[in-house]
């Protein structure tokens, strides 16, 4: 383990960059030229010429690059990814097979709604399914993202207060929160108030009563917080903020403990975001597309963003005149491929077999925990839900922190919990082994965690200088960010 | 249970590990009140057999262009998809992995993300492009926000062209409805279809942040820049170009050569399947000296301790999760994979191939603009020239509609819904995927015979 890789495994190197190879006039396209150029068409003003630098390959050129690529990636499908608060699960086949099928993937979104009803059928039961997991009234799905999900919660509360009378000025958000929630909140708007949870690890309602007044819009809750621990004062806290003319968001990015367990709707929640690459299986692909649907309470329905879906004689229509929607958020029907993966996940699992996903993602969290504990401080004492917070306390002791414990992690064939997050925790070590992972492999886990913990105390330099054994070494990412080259340039000659 | 390999023995020696001996102790610590009100009234699971039928059945309720001829474009278009696409974005090794916070074991995608950045800096003409947004309009947004942290107080009036997209205005609206000091100001077209010259000339002033207009715009037209150009410079407004075709960027002179300050644009038809309009994802170009505004992630060069080339996400305090409320945007996802099957989509076709595509589309439009025009009798509505879209006038439209539905055929966009102006007037799109028989037969339907 502690040998340095030699690194010229083909598989593990990386290949040259598209533009580097190849040769001029190759391509991995073919059609026959058809009458008359089409530059003639258009004024020659209007023109360019070729783009320069643009790659020249052959298909299997191409296919070669890109697969060695992928030969470089750590995913679902090759190893447990315990990343906290991003819901690796299991990313089922079936939902890739019936995503491709022409009478979704082929779909143009401007064809008259009477052509679509099979797609707004489908959107429609997904609004409802969603809406019945999370116990709101109403759901959109236009959102592309669990953040722009935040954006489109915000504006709808927003846009409720200011025919209220008042919009207000700002939006509640514990130091446990998602940096997105903050970020979204300025975006719509807000100024953020900051509070801080407990030593418990939990927002108290006192908390919030101290900060809450007439001009405060929302508070933002994430539950189970971004500790994997339930905020089981939301009932009273939701008070709070309603006694004050306030409304509760909830950040339902980890509703993958709840179902079943608990329904945000009724914990006193009026608009929540749903993460539907996280607890609804869609693939993450290295960073989107996602989707991030948003439920209401049903006071809150005419608010929401344009075009809904309704249902009228057995057939669906869409509809764009609600005066008092905040609009539209995306073009179209927000990831509709994504919204099919989830839709087929619902239907293939059925009530009973998302309960047990929450169970057993429960189940598998609490059993990492008792097996880590010995080895690493938890931040807190606190039950667990879905996932857990270490810190790096214990290994700071021999000069080993968090961000090498990662690394070495790497070495022993893993990827790295989810570090430094939340903020509040020094040296957060987030672990979330999802419903989807085996005893054996969590097993395996906890063996290569417990032996860093050793390492660190007999040999912290060789933990210090991980990762050995991956393609690249650690990267030196303040030159990355000091003299940044976000492109490929020819060389000057 | 699917996708649960929990077996009753597993689940009981696990408990016991925990020092427990019921699920249930598991979260006995919630409140009773909502435990007891928790349980999911949906039907029950399904085989796989039976989801693949239902998921069938509703497809079926769905026309595709396999059962149906279509002339739709107005933002997403019908491509030929090289299998090199599909083939390296079904690879789990991509498909299931996540953002690449852990650069050592991520090389593929991000290697890929500097690949992409390239590629859309390249067909752009434009300094530097980020890894990709959710979509068009929310990246002509989010290029209407950048404009409004890069200049001044003073200047809080955004200038929209009404040919822009209708969807990607609502989106900027809907953006800025809660920014009370920004103003939105619409710009007329005129006869060619392209952006009010002399409205320009008369109101854009010091006072503007920035002008946005399509190119080629919402009516297919490839607006002369030029005068948007000259507005800008004269009065210290950004110039926003918004692409929705860029397979038209291999042909056309591109946004940075007409001086454009921020290029963005939906990149579906760059390798992504139309999929009822979603996922595909928002480019987002712009000058190299606003890379620190830029919303979104960004792919950067570097080396590790011994020399070697790799890259990571670099300028990461503009992002949520370092700056949170400071942050220059609140997004946190690049539709990465979309973003992958556009590099992978250029690269097969590469230099040779996408202008070939690109002029096969032009051909295309062209014959059946000018079949539709001479021999079905349909009026061209703008005069000035188009890429693969064209706005037709046609009398009898409303009269036709059971004709067209009966050869299955769909012939365009109406825009009336957007544009009461535009009464009887439809936006045609023609791509490589309509055949020359595709076209004989639009052009008879139209002429009734």
């Amino acid at each position: 383990m502690s040998e340095h890789s030699p690194g010229t495994d083909l598989r593990r190197s990386a290949p040259p960059l598209i533009f580097e190879s190849g040769s001029p006039g190759r391509s991995g396209f073919f059609w026959p030229e058809e009458k008359g150029e089409g530059g003639e068409k258009i004024p020659s003003e209007l023109l360019r010429d070729d783009i320069p630098g643009f790659p020249e390959l052959g298909e299997l050129e191409v296919l070669r690059h890109f697969t060695r690529l992928s030969h470089l990636n750590y995913a679902i499908e090759s190893q447990f990814y315990p990343l906290g608060s991003c819901t690796m699960k299991y990313n089922p086949k079936v939902n890739e097979v019936v995503a491709r099928l022409p009478g979704f993937s082929s779909l143009h979104p401007l064809a008259p709604p009477e052509l679509i009803q099979g797609a707004l059928e489908l959107l429609y039961e997904l609004e409802e399914m969603l809406a019945e997991i999370s116990g709101m009234a109403h759901v959109t799905l236009q959102p592309a993202a669990g953040a722009q999900g935040e954006l489109t919660g915000l504006m709808v509360i927003r846009a409720c207060l200011r025919e209220r009378g008042n919009p207000r000025r700002k939006i509640i958000v514990p130091d446990t929160a998602h940096g997105t929630n903050p970020a979204s909140s300025t975006l719509c708007g807000y100024e953020v108030v900051q509070i801080s949870s407990s030593n418990r690890g939990m927002v108290e309602a006192a908390k919030v009563a101290e900060v809450m007044d007439e001009e405060v819009a929302a508070l933002m809750l994430t539950n189970p917080n971004t500790l994997g621990i339930f905020e089981k004062n939301i009932q009273e806290i939701a008070e709070v903020v309603h006694k004050k003319g306030g409304l509760v968001y909830l950040d339902g990015a980890n509703l993958n403990a709840l179902m079943g367990i608990a329904k945000p709707g009724d914990m006193g929640v009026d608009v929540l975001h749903i993460n539907l690459h996280k607890t609804f299986s869609t693939p993450h692909g290295g960073g989107g597309p996602g989707a991030g649907p948003v439920g209401v309470k049903s006071f809150l329905r005419d608010f929401l963003p344009v075009p809904r879906i309704l249902k009228k004689d057995g057939s669906f229509v869409l509809r764009e005149d609600f005066a008092k929607s905040v609009g539209r958020v995306r073009s179209f029907f927000g990831n509709f491929g994504i919204l099919v993966r989830a839709y087929a996940y619902i239907i293939s699992l059925g009530s009973d077999g998302l309960e047990e996903a929450s169970r057993m993602a429960l189940l598998n969290a609490n059993y990492l925990r008792k097996k880590l504990e010995g080895a690493y401080q938890l931040a807190y004492p606190e039950p667990c839900m879905h996932e857990c917070v270490f810190t790096d306390r214990l290994q700071q002791r021999h000069g080993v922190a968090t961000l090498d414990i990662a690394k070495r992690l790497l070495d022993y064939g893993f990827h790295p919990p989810t570090i430094y997050f939340p903020l509040v925790v020094s040296g957060a070590l987030m672990i979330e082994p999802t419903e989807t992972e085996n005893r054996e492999i969590l097993d395996a886990f906890a063996d290569a965690m417990n032996s860093i913990a050793r390492e660190a105390k007999e040999h912290p330099d060789l933990v210090k200088g991980a990762p050995y054994t991956t393609p690249v070494g650690r990267l030196d990412e303040a030159r990355a960010a000091r003299k940044p080259v976000l492109r490929w340039e020819p060389a000057k000659e | 249970m699917r996708y649960t390999p929990h077996t009753a023995s597993d689940k009981e020696q696990m408990l016991r590990t925990i020092g427990l001996s019921r699920i249930e102790q598991l979260f006995d610590h919630i409140p009773q009140s909502l435990r007891e009100r928790a349980a999911i009234s949906l039907a029950s699971g399904l085989t796989e057999v039976k989801v693949k039928k239902r998921m069938a059945a509703l497809a079926a309720k769905n026309a595709t262009p396999e059962g149906w001829t279509f002339f739709l474009g107005g933002g997403i278009y019908h491509h030929a998809i090289p299998s090199t696409v599909d083939a390296v974005i079904s690879r789990s090794e991509f498909s299931t992995s996540y953002t690449p916070y852990q650069p050592e074991v991520s090389q593929g995608t991000l290697q890929a993300m500097y690949e992409f950045q390239t590629l859309m800096c390249q067909l752009t003409g434009m300094e530097v492009s980020n890894a990709g947004l959710y979509d068009g309009a929310s990246a002509t947004a989010e290029a209407v926000l950048m404009a409004r942290r890069i200049q001044s107080e003073s200047r809080r009036r955004v200038f929209v062209s009404r040919s822009l997209h209708p969807q990607y205005r609502a989106v900027v609206s809907t953006y800025l409805r809660n920014l009370e000091d920004t103003e939105l100001v619409e710009i007329p077209f005129d006869r060619n279809g392209e952006t009010d010259a002399e409205f320009l000339a008369r109101e854009v002033d010091e006072k503007a942040m920035c002008v946005v207009a399509g190119y080629p715009n919402f009516f297919g037209v490839i607006e002369e820049l030029a005068p948007i150009q000259e507005a800008c410079a004269r009065s210290g407004a950004l110039f926003v170009t918004v692409t929705t075709e860029p397979l038209s960027l291999a042909l056309l002179r591109p946004p940075g050569a007409w001086g454009a300050d921020i290029a963005v644009g939906e990149g579906q038809s760059l390798g992504v399947p139309m999929s009822l309009g979603g996922p595909g994802f928002g480019f987002f170009t712009c000058r190299k000296k606003f890379v620190r505004s830029l919303p979104g992630r960004l792919a950067g060069e570097t080396v590790d301790h011994e020399g070697r080339r790799g890259f990571v996400l670099t300028l990461s305090t503009r992002e949520q999760h370092i700056r949170r409320e400071k942050a220059t945007s609140n997004i946190c996802t690049s539709q990465t994979l979309c973003a992958l099957a556009a590099t992978v989509f250029m690269a097969t076709l590469g230099k040779s191939g996408m202008r070939r595509l690109a002029e096969v589309n032009v051909c295309r439009a062209h014959d059946a603009q000018g079949r539709l025009v001479k021999d079905a009798g349909l009026a061209p509505v703008f005069t000035g020239p188009f890429f693969n879209e064209f706005v037709l006038r046609s009398k009898g439209l409303a009269r036709s509609q059971s004709r067209f539905a009966a050869e299955k055929i769909i012939p365009g966009i109406s825009l009336a819904p957007w544009y009461p102006e535009l009464q009887d007037c439809l936006l045609v799109c023609v791509t490589e995927m309509n055949e020359g028989e595709e076209i004989e037969r639009l052009v008879r339907t139209f002429s009734g015979d």
